[in-house]
């Protein structure tokens, strides 16, 4: 790992992409979440981010931790952003590098997979009509996958 | 003893309040923490149950036993990326 965290500034995907690889890397792969136009529907003029930014910049660390303990060499940056986005705004970026482009795939799906189901971030779409709601994610409650789960759960 | 709960996204926005010092007995467990502040009514009520919380910015278990200034975050559903 090479870098994980949290910011309220936009996103440089160069400077994330130059921040691994290495001599003993055969390939590197940056992936872009990006704010798209529409969703479920509905015409979407922007996303608010926001997160638990402690908790965040710990839980971002722990995932690009595991994703590098895969690696074999090679390196992991991660950067989630919070604020405002306008539509084409990038929202996260995760840059790997590795010696052999399989692991590095594999990590690069890894890290944004994980990022979905335990990140303590949220994302409220404002759309085109003047609503704004907040999406309904995963939830990460710890119990989710064991038996223990069931009762009462729903909201 | 008092700990510090947090509220974010559409909780905060539920309670009109991201932050709140709470009483609770010596020994208190996360899910007695939240029959208690689901048991004050109003937007508290529509609470889930069982929420996902983090105790110390750790995802915890509802049975985990609270210590005097622990800071437990109520977490939405989470909708990163």
């Amino acid at each position: 790992v090479v870098r994980a965290g949290v910011t309220r500034d936009p996103i440089d995907s160069a400077e994330l992409l130059s921040a691994v690889g290495g001599d003993h890397d055969g390939a590197v792969i940056l992936f872009l979440g990006t704010v798209r136009d529409h969703n479920d529907g509905r015409n979407v003029r922007g996303v608010h981010y926001e997160a638990y930014e402690q908790m965040a910049e710990e839980v971002l660390a722990h995932i690009a931790g595991e994703a590098a303990s895969e690696l074999r060499g090679g390196s992991v940056a991660v950067v989630h952003r919070v604020g405002e986005l306008a539509i084409g705004e990038v929202s996260v970026g995760v840059a790997v590098s590795s010696p052999h482009r399989a692991e590095a795939y594999q990590a690069s799906r890894y890290v944004i997979e994980e990022i979905k189901k335990r990140l303590p971030v949220w994302k409220q779409e404002r759309y085109l009509d003047g609503d704004q709601r907040w999406l309904s994610g995963h939830d990460p409650h710890p119990q989710a996958d064991t038996a223990r789960r069931g009762e009462g759960e729903a909201a | 003893m008092l700990v510090r709960t947090l509220f974010f996204a559409a909780y905060r926005d539920l309670l009109g309040v991201s932050q709140l010092d709470v009483d609770v007995a010596e020994g208190s467990t996360v899910s007695q923490l939240v029959a208690e502040l689901r048991g004050r009514g109003g937007g508290f009520q529509s609470l889930p149950p069982r929420p996902a919380v983090a105790v110390n910015r750790t995802y915890s278990l509802h049975d985990a036993r609270l210590a005097a200034g622990d800071e437990v975050a109520f977490i939405p559903p989470v909708a990163g990326g």
